[in-house]
């Protein structure tokens, strides 16, 4: 049985129009005019447990608006959601001891106080037990090597070290569900690879159901076994990557080095991207062209040093997801 | 209810980090009071006829408004305004408590410090000051106490309408206007401006009932005696339930404002 379920789920927003300047303005106080936004306009879906989803699309798609009706913030127009059997708008209070919610943009931790004040008080919202709380927090402190940073207050934390309170903040109570709305936005390499790595490992070990909304790609490529694409507030594709991937751009680049300058490697359907002195780079669909043959055929005439075999990258699949369903 | 009580005390711990402000903040209420208690005394010798309550009153009177003014709801709680303007509302959305018992403890919070910090200091200094220019004791034992009782019943009602003021900020334009009426009325009528019982004859039992002389004035009334301690019970029934009005006001504000909540900020 599926861990969370959306159905058929709508919500339009009524967004206030105000032309710039002041006349404008003065016009607005006797008469506003609103625009209906349709944020989401029928979305389904079914996670099961241990999932780890990548909720993807362009700014404005409507993915944080999912995130915020399955956390029971928002109020749907119409449609049905059931996460753990439970409805999140009303059933909220206790909707929301299941999950854990994090938004990249904002933060849940007390600003003025330290760290660990904050955790205390998750504990009593939560009403962690004692001993649970003490294990809980152990542990993600070490995972997040959060050990130095649980005395300072939150104002002075760089934004890679509160996001890693963030993340330790809303796994707390030991929520079966985690939501997290741009994890990694604005952080450096490093921070975003023990992000990554811990959420890889939360997923895998604890077997917490993820869904992921972001734009960094190297996120869907490190983390994510499925994607949901929505676009315009609906679902474009669903899929595991590669199912996305050989839809969108089944292309492979082959990539060979030689010994001396090649000859002969344009081959009829095999794109020739890169031909330096003794490199060569080839696009081609494993569908036409087998990668063993292309690879023969070439070595008939060169000696080939090295080769690779790359997928394009995720980047590139998504661009042109976008761009054919013009989004 | 741990919950709550932490919420309590977390903005406890926020709020005593601004000693330097809860300083500045008593040097301006003693000021202030010295100009008031000045004008007081003009106008106690310039007038012929027997005024309602004596000068030591309203003397004594005007330091318990320096000292308590801070537990007034004479503003927004700054910090659910700026969740609200923010978004970070969404955070307190997604959590397994009631966001307006959450929002009002921490109210308590914020009404209680500046009284401990200033209010009280602040007291016992006047308290020393000789007659007519500082604050006399309670009219009795009694008093001080029905005293101490009726300004418990002003905090949780002070809290329950400057929950509503705080909730203001949900609706962009007439939340404006609330910000301002609602405090206006509060300065007004329960008597921080001038003590009450200066107000025309007609017009005491009408301030008496409504729900602003439940913040200040009957507190006050009973530490000066104007009040006597056996009538404690109707003026506390009054506070709370005009306590539990205002709680339920802002409980289904609430609830009609996150039903068409929408988060700022994406």
């Amino acid at each position: 049985m599926p861990q969370i379920v959306v159905e058929n789920l709508y919500k339009t927003f009524k967004v206030a129009q105000r032309q710039a300047g002041l006349w404008n303005s003065l016009k607005s106080v006797a008469h506003r005019e609103y625009k209906i936004v349709s944020a989401l306009q029928g979305i389904n879906f079914k996670l099961n447990a241990g999932e780890l989803v990548g909720y993807i699309g362009p700014n404005g798609a409507g993915k944080s608006t999912t995130v915020k009706v399955m956390s029971g913030i928002l109020v749907p127009d119409s449609g049905r959601c059931e996460i753990l059997g439970l409805n999140p708008w009303k059933n909220r209070i206790q909707h929301v001891r299941h999950i854990g919610v994090v938004f990249g943009q904002r933060t849940q931790l007390w600003w003025d106080v330290p760290v660990d004040d904050s955790f205390d008080l998750i504990k009593d919202i939560y009403k962690i037990p004692a001993e649970q709380f003490i294990r809980t927090k152990s542990e993600l402190t070490e995972r997040l090597n959060l050990q130095s940073l649980l005395g300072i207050p939150v104002r002075q934390l760089s934004l890679g070290q509160k996001m890693r309170c963030e993340l330790a903040a809303s796994l707390l109570h030991q929520p079966p569900v985690l939501f997290l709305d741009e994890p990694t936005i604005g952080l450096d390499a490093i921070s975003k690879i023990a992000v990554r790595d811990f959420i890889r490992n939360l997923n895998r070990e604890k077997g917490v159901t993820v869904i992921l909304t972001t734009h960094d790609m190297d996120d869907i490529e490190a983390l994510c076994s499925r994607i949901i694409l929505i676009g315009k507030g609906k679902i474009l594709l669903d899929g595991t990557i590669e199912q996305i991937r050989n839809r969108i751009l089944p292309e492979r680049v082959l990539k060979i080095d030689f010994y001396s300058k090649p000859s002969r490697v344009d081959i009829p359907g095999v794109v020739l991207l890169v031909e330096e002195d003794n490199h060569v780079e080839l696009r081609f669909d494993p569908s036409k062209n087998n990668a063993t043959e292309l690879i023969q055929v070439i070595s008939t005439h060169n000696d080939i040093k090295d080769f690779i075999i790359e997928n394009p990258p995720i980047e590139e699949i998504i661009a042109k997801m976008y761009r054919e369903f013009s989004i | 209810m741990k919950a709550y009580l932490s919420i309590i005390k977390i903005r406890f711990a926020v709020q005593l980090q601004y000693r330097a402000a809860a300083m500045a903040g008593l040097c301006t209420q003693i000021f202030w009071g010295f100009v008031r208690v000045m004008v007081y005394h003009a106008f106690y010798l310039s007038t012929t006829v027997t005024q309602p309550i004596s000068l030591e009153q309203t003397v004594t009177y005007t330091w318990l408004v320096q000292a308590t003014f801070r537990m007034l709801p004479w503003n927004a709680d700054a910090e659910v305004l700026s969740l609200i303007r923010s978004g970070n509302v969404a955070y307190e959305l997604c959590r397994p408590v009631n966001l307006y018992f959450s929002w009002y403890c921490r109210s308590i919070a914020l009404r209680i410090v500046p009284m401990i910090l200033a209010g009280l200091p602040l007291f016992i200094v006047v308290l020393m000051v000789p007659a007519n220019y500082g604050a006399m004791l309670p009219a009795s034992a009694l008093s001080g106490i029905a005293f101490m009782i009726t300004m418990l019943g002003a905090l949780l009602l002070s809290c329950a309408i400057s929950n509503i003021i705080s909730m203001s900020a949900l609706w962009t334009v007439a939340g404006d206007g609330m910000r301002i009426l609602i405090p206006t009325m509060v300065m007004m009528f329960s008597g921080s401006i001038i003590p009450l019982a200066f107000f025309p004859d007609w017009s005491q039992p009408i301030l008496r009932y409504l729900p602003f002389s439940g913040v200040l004035d009957i507190p006050f009334s009973f530490y000066l005696g104007t009040l006597l301690p056996s009538q404690i019970f109707p003026m506390l029934i009054l506070q709370l339930s005009w306590t539990g009005i205002f709680i339920e006001l802002g409980l289904w504000l609430l609830s009609s404002a996150t039903r068409r909540v929408v988060v700022q900020g994406g």
